[in-house]
């Protein structure tokens, strides 16, 4: 109901702004040094926007607002202000952020620092590092859960998920996955965790009040061969029904009947899928192929490839706003 | 004009006949494309090259991509056995009871490569219908629109069959058609592979494929199924279907066989 009603919020200040504006989504360029910005009413890239150096993850505060950008090798994340397209801010992040995610406060944003094994806490609104959290090799993948108690990091090389206690920025627990773990994702519900293994070639789902691994998923495609199924990006509707998984140089997506861990179908896409990102009402879903430079688009209900966008070099992170 | 119908429907109706009375011939028709489909496209589907090339919107599996030339070659067979039954309608005289309308000559011939196409349609449409359940599945609309598309195709090549009736002497010589009409042009042609994928391989090869009209038949074919026009492979199609169907009436001679009896 929330996520309705802010929703709808967003739609009436973008439509009060500009008239008829389309949902548009956003994709991070690794090689271009630029974002692609797609509108998806004609599903095709309408502008590009240079941003700092290696941009990657990337964020949307929960107004839709802003747009937080990795800007990897300039070791800053950018703060865009998505109605000028301007970056507005450059926050401390601490060297080479990849990922991060921000709290349900829309102030504290968990950035992981992939060189320096560290999680930096940096206040969104003062611009203040809060602190830094040492974890495994190798940080990546970040989360924080809906209901803000929990951020969950990944670290490549230690194969391990990593829960921070929000409110005191403490480690408090570990939980060992399969090799190389990328990227981490909450269930709707908070009660789930679902983490992808690059390396390990799985998905493990982790029950968060235990901490503990409840399920691990394989994925096996006709024709592929195992060794390049790997598991990075990690999308969950918001009814709990489907999981949907990029699995790399797989050029695949997986979908997952959320319930019964039962891999439905398997979707070719585009070249070494990483992350993905719905459109709203869950209808599509985008995912960034890098090697072939696009994007697809994923009928959600059909569960078909409708379409492939060209974006530019190394499409890495995307988010979309109504 | 009611003695044209009623001619055409003879026409129609006597290949209809003598295409359920050899039940065997369709499901031949059916097994060849399904094998490429099923067994050789399966092998294969990793080894395309992945890239978009119109009319498709996304990156698909090789399995997509031949379907369109599977039915295709469906309509190239059948044309050459078109010309096949001609030879022998030659050899047997049942072609001089044709020649004894009234009606002019090369309506009867029109009347016979519309024959052949229709039963041909039938026989893509059961094919497709097969590659629908094994998940290749262009857009239903496509299915439509791929009509008009198929019976041009299937009218080109059922064309170029009979042009070829008209210099085969014999029913033997049919093998030399084999593999001196069928295999190159579906082998030199998009149906089984891309020709930017050619390019690669070959620039001359690549062009031999560009100018095989059957390449042009796949394409036209293609992009229908995907609710598209190709403008060039439909001028192409019609130019051929016309260039094919004015040399055969102007080549055609029923005594040949006859003449050589008589000799």
């Amino acid at each position: 109901m929330r996520h309705l009603l802010l929703a709808a919020t967003a739609a009436g200040f973008l439509l009060a702004g500009h008239t008829a504006v389309a949902a548009t989504a956003y994709v991070s360029n690794e090689k271009d040094n630029n974002l692609s910005v797609i509108d998806l009413d004609k599903l095709e890239t309408v502008a590009t926007i240079d941003v700092g150096m290696r941009p990657r993850g990337l964020a949307l505060s929960h107004d839709n607002k802003l747009l937080f950008i990795c800007a990897s090798d300039s070791d800053r994340v950018q703060v865009m202000d998505l109605a000028s397209r301007k970056i507005v801010k450059e926050l401390p992040s601490g060297a080479d952020p990849e990922q991060f995610a921000l709290h349900p406060n829309n102030k504290w944003l968990y950035i992981s620092n992939e060189d320096d094994a560290l999680v930096t806490v940096v206040d969104v609104d003062s611009e203040q590092v809060l602190g830094q959290i040492d974890v495994g090799v190798e940080p990546e993948g970040m989360a924080v859960s809906p209901d803000g108690k929990w951020a969950v990091n990944t670290s490549e090389t230690t194969s391990m998920l990593h829960w921070i206690d929000t409110a005191t920025n403490q480690l408090v627990d570990n939980t060992q996955v399969d090799q190389r773990p990328r990227h981490v994702e909450f269930s709707q519900d908070g009660k789930l965790l679902w983490a992808s293994a690059e390396i390990g070639g799985t998905v493990t789902v982790v029950d968060v009040a235990t901490r503990q691994p409840l399920k691990t998923l394989n994925f096996q495609i006709k024709g592929v061969h195992p060794d390049k199924v790997q598991p990075v990006g990690v999308k969950l509707t918001a009814d709990g029904k489907y999981a949907f998984v990029a699995l790399g140089p797989a050029n695949h997506v997986a979908v997952v009947d959320a319930q019964t861990y039962e891999v439905l179908d398997y979707l070719l896409v585009g070249r070494r899928v990483w992350h993905m990102a719905f459109t709203p009402g869950e209808k599509q879903l985008l995912t960034t192929n890098g090697v072939s430079g696009d994007v697809s688009v994923i009928d959600v209900a059909s569960r078909k490839v409708t379409k492939s966008i060209k974006v530019g070099r190394y499409p890495w992170g995307v988010v979309v706003t109504p | 004009m009611t003695a044209y119908l009623e001619c055409l429907r003879g026409i129609v109706l006597r290949e209809w006949l003598r295409f359920v009375q050899q039940r065997s011939r369709f499901f031949s028709a059916l097994v060849r494309p399904l094998l490429w489909l099923l067994v050789f496209a399966a092998g294969f589907r990793a080894a395309l090259g992945i890239a978009i090339i119109e009319p498709y919107d996304t990156y698909i599996t090789y399995e997509t991509y031949i379907v369109p030339g599977l039915a295709c070659m469906i309509l190239l067979f059948n044309g050459m056995q078109g010309s096949l039954s001609m030879v022998y309608d030659r050899e047997m005289g049942s072609m001089r009871v044709l020649l004894m309308s009234p009606l002019p000559r090369p309506f009867l011939l029109a009347a016979k490569l519309v024959a052949t196409s229709l039963l041909s349609l039938l026989q893509v449409y059961a094919f497709l219908a097969i590659a629908w359940l094994y998940g290749v599945q262009p857009p239903v609309w496509g299915l439509l629109y791929a009509l008009p598309a198929l019976l041009l195709a299937g009218l080109m090549l059922a064309a170029l069959g009979l042009l070829l009736s008209n210099g085969i002497r014999q029913l033997e010589n049919f093998a030399g058609v084999m593999n001196f009409v069928i295999f190159p042009l579906f082998f030199l042609s998009s149906a089984l592979y891309p020709l930017w994928k050619m390019r690669e391989a070959s620039e001359w090869l690549y062009w031999l494929c560009a100018l095989n009209p059957f390449s042009h038949a796949v394409e036209l074919v293609r992009f229908a199924l995907y609710e598209r026009l190709s403008v060039t492979a439909l001028l192409v199609c019609l130019g051929v279907t016309a260039l094919c169907s004015v040399l055969a009436v102007l080549t055609f001679n029923p005594q040949h066989a006859a003449l050589r009896r008589s000799a």
